[in-house]
């Protein structure tokens, strides 16, 4: 390393020819593999603005077969205005279950970072075993107990499993061990707050952005469940919209006028998570690095 | 399984020496107060959402319903043992099921793990400009629900309606992929998740100390022998935790083959194990068989991540005892 330092400026100019080279094939291949990930959602784009018989034939859009605006008319009005209820639901579901879901899991990541008890260690192994099991998993299980239960086809059916996440728990540990200084805590305690207190007006203010992470992770997670909702909801107007969309495309054989409505209907039921991830971008690569470097 | 801390606390002997009066109570009460409080709405819902669910299932897995006499006088629920287990695996479906499984994770784990290792190693090579737009393009496809993913790339795999297809077809190379299930399920799984992991090798690539590279550089390292032999060993922590859950997702199939089941006959209802369980429980009505192939399938994935954890921890141990921390295992 000191001899590195001995020598700047040198890492340009040994073999420009072969460097200037493979720079582009680097860049070219990170542009394949970006047309490979954009193509689907241009093709998308594209299909939502067509109408059956052009999306059928496969023909190229055209200023004169543009057809967005009746699509969404045919949307908004197809089954009485039911995606947009199915829209409202996922909203429901993915806004409020995501909201609660992080509140939790910042809470139990918090009380795991600053306080010692005993058998929390093997509290938090109970944690990360929660971790490996995959929601999909859960779904028949939670579909008998419901049934069991009584709540199959409700609301609550689909909302309370997807407030849990023992993974945010993990991230929120991690969060706060990088977040909260333990001098900030005491100093709040010298001060007279009580624990309660001391959480929600000094923690959890600062591992705000930890909570928003979690937010956007388990936002994605209900927006995109489909296992759930599928076992558990028969009554089509509590569906989200990834199982209203499933339910017309099955009836797209002997009704192909269902087509445009499934994509341009797929079409608004990206758009929510792609500005969520445009927009967020610090946030989703903070909880993925948290989630693996540690 | 509550989380309702211990009252009788061993610290509290540390704490006091005699006089169990009602101050040393009071601050007993504080310090284990608040964090009970704190991780109480967790594990409450962790064990109703979770831990009950899972035992549910195992309990049901034991019983099977006894339709007797013509079938109109109800039905009996018996005690079966291990019955629906051995029908489950008796079952020629279920086999295909998990043959199929195998196929797919043979076929997708390696492919997905490398490209999304390759790709993490070029954006990391000096070589790229505009990285923010790259790490975002490559991204994008985890903010797709995976059921309209699996839509999208139907259309894609739909002779006709396909601009892709259509191009093969003129090219003379005639693509049938809806006649080939695995390949058509493997390339959905990849479009979906290659971004998502490579972003996770990628923040792993820049955490590696900027001195250790330089010294490889001194040492007469081109980028190609810095990528092999100190970047993949270093973020090897990184590959492990990936994998395990890629192999754990992998083994839960469902949504994309279940979507190709509703638009072409090569995949039937039974095509991975979770349609096989969702079959029985909704067309059979065989909640003992459900159960049971949902048990199963949870075993065969824990028995997995054993099997990851353990085979990456001993190879690590070997090599670079000091980098592995093991985020999760």
């Amino acid at each position: 390393m000191t001899t590195a330092t001995a020598r700047p400026g040198t890492t340009s100019t040994p073999g420009r020819r072969p460097w200037s080279l493979s720079r582009t094939a680097v860049n070219g291949a990170l542009v394949l593999a970006t047309a490979y990930t954009l193509l689907p959602l241009g093709w998308l784009l594209a299909a939502a603005a067509k109408n059956t018989g052009d999306l059928l034939g496969g023909r190229a859009l055209t200023p004169s077969t543009w057809h967005l605006g009746a699509n969404l008319h045919a949307l908004a009005t197809a089954g009485d205005g039911i995606y947009f209820r199915w829209y409202l639901n996922s909203l429901l579901y993915a806004g409020i279950g995501a909201l609660l879901c992080a509140l939790v899991c910042v809470c139990a990541g918090y009380a795991f970072h600053v306080y010692s008890f005993p058998g929390k260690e093997q509290l938090f192994g109970l944690v990360l075993l929660g971790v490996l099991v995959p929601t999909t998993a859960l779904a028949l299980p939670l579909y008998l107990l419901a049934s069991k239960v009584g709540v199959v086809n409700t609301f609550w059916a689909v909302f309370v499993p997807s407030l849990v996440n023992p993974f945010g728990v993990y991230l929120a540990r991690v969060f706060c061990a990088g977040y909260v200084p333990g001098e900030a805590l005491e100093a709040a305690r010298v001060d007279g707050a009580g624990e309660l207190r001391t959480f929600w007006s000094v923690g959890l203010p600062m591992v705000l952005p930890g909570l928003v992470t979690v937010f956007l992770f388990q936002f994605t997670a209900i927006w995109n469940n489909f296992f759930l909702p599928l076992v558990m909801l028969s009554d089509d107007r509590l569906f989200p919209v990834s199982l209203g969309l499933y339910s017309w495309n099955t009836q797209t054989h002997a009704f192909p006028e269902y087509y445009p409505l499934v994509v341009t209907g797929s079409l608004l039921g990206i758009v929510p998570l792609v500005i969520a991830f445009v927009a967020l971008q610090r946030h989703w690569k903070a909880g993925l690095t948290a989630g693996s470097v540690k | 399984m509550t989380p309702t801390v211990p009252t009788t606390a061993p610290t509290a002997a540390r704490a006091v020496s005699a006089a169990p009066s009602a101050r040393t109570a009071a601050a007993r009460r504080r310090r284990y107060g608040a964090p009970t409080v704190l991780l109480a709405p967790f594990f409450v819902l962790f064990t109703a959402a979770t831990l009950v669910p899972i035992g549910y299932a195992v309990y049901l897995s034991l019983f099977t319903e006894h339709r007797s006499g013509l079938g109109f006088g109800g039905s009996e629920t018996v005690f079966t043992g291990l019955g629906n287990y051995t029908r489950a695996l008796g079952d020629g479906a279920f086999r295909g099921g998990f043959r199929n499984l195998a196929q797919y994770c043979l076929l997708y784990i390696p492919l997905m793990m490398c490209l999304a290792l390759v790709l993490a190693l070029l954006l990391d090579s000096a070589l790229v400009r505009a990285r923010r737009f790259f790490q975002l393009a490559l991204f994008l496809p985890h903010a797709v629900p995976g059921t309209i993913a699996a839509l999208v790339w139907v259309y894609l795999y739909t002779p006709g309606i396909s601009p892709v297809i259509g191009a093969l077809n003129s090219a003379g190379a005639g693509a049938d992929l809806l006649g080939h299930p695995l390949p058509a399920v493997v390339n959905m799984a990849v479009w979906e998740w290659t971004g998502y992991n490579m972003v996770i090798f990628f923040a792993a690539l820049q955490a590696i100390p900027r001195e250790v590279l330089e010294a490889a550089r001194v040492d007469g390292a081109g980028p190609l022998r810095t990528a092999l032999s100190i970047k993949v060993p270093l973020i090897r922590s990184s590959l492990t935790v990936v994998g395990l859950f890629t192999v754990i997702g992998s083994l839960q199939l469902f949504t994309e083959p279940m979507i190709l089941h509703g638009t072409t006959p090569s995949v039937v209802s039974t095509w991975s194990p979770n349609m096989y369980a969702y079959t029985a429980a909704f067309e059979r009505h065989d909640y003992g068989l459900a159960a049971a192939s949902s048990v199963l399938l949870a075993l065969a994935a824990a028995a997995l991540s054993f099997v990851v954890t353990r085979a990456t921890r001993t190879r690590s141990g070997r090599t670079r005892p000091q980098t592995e921390t093991g985020a999760v295992a």
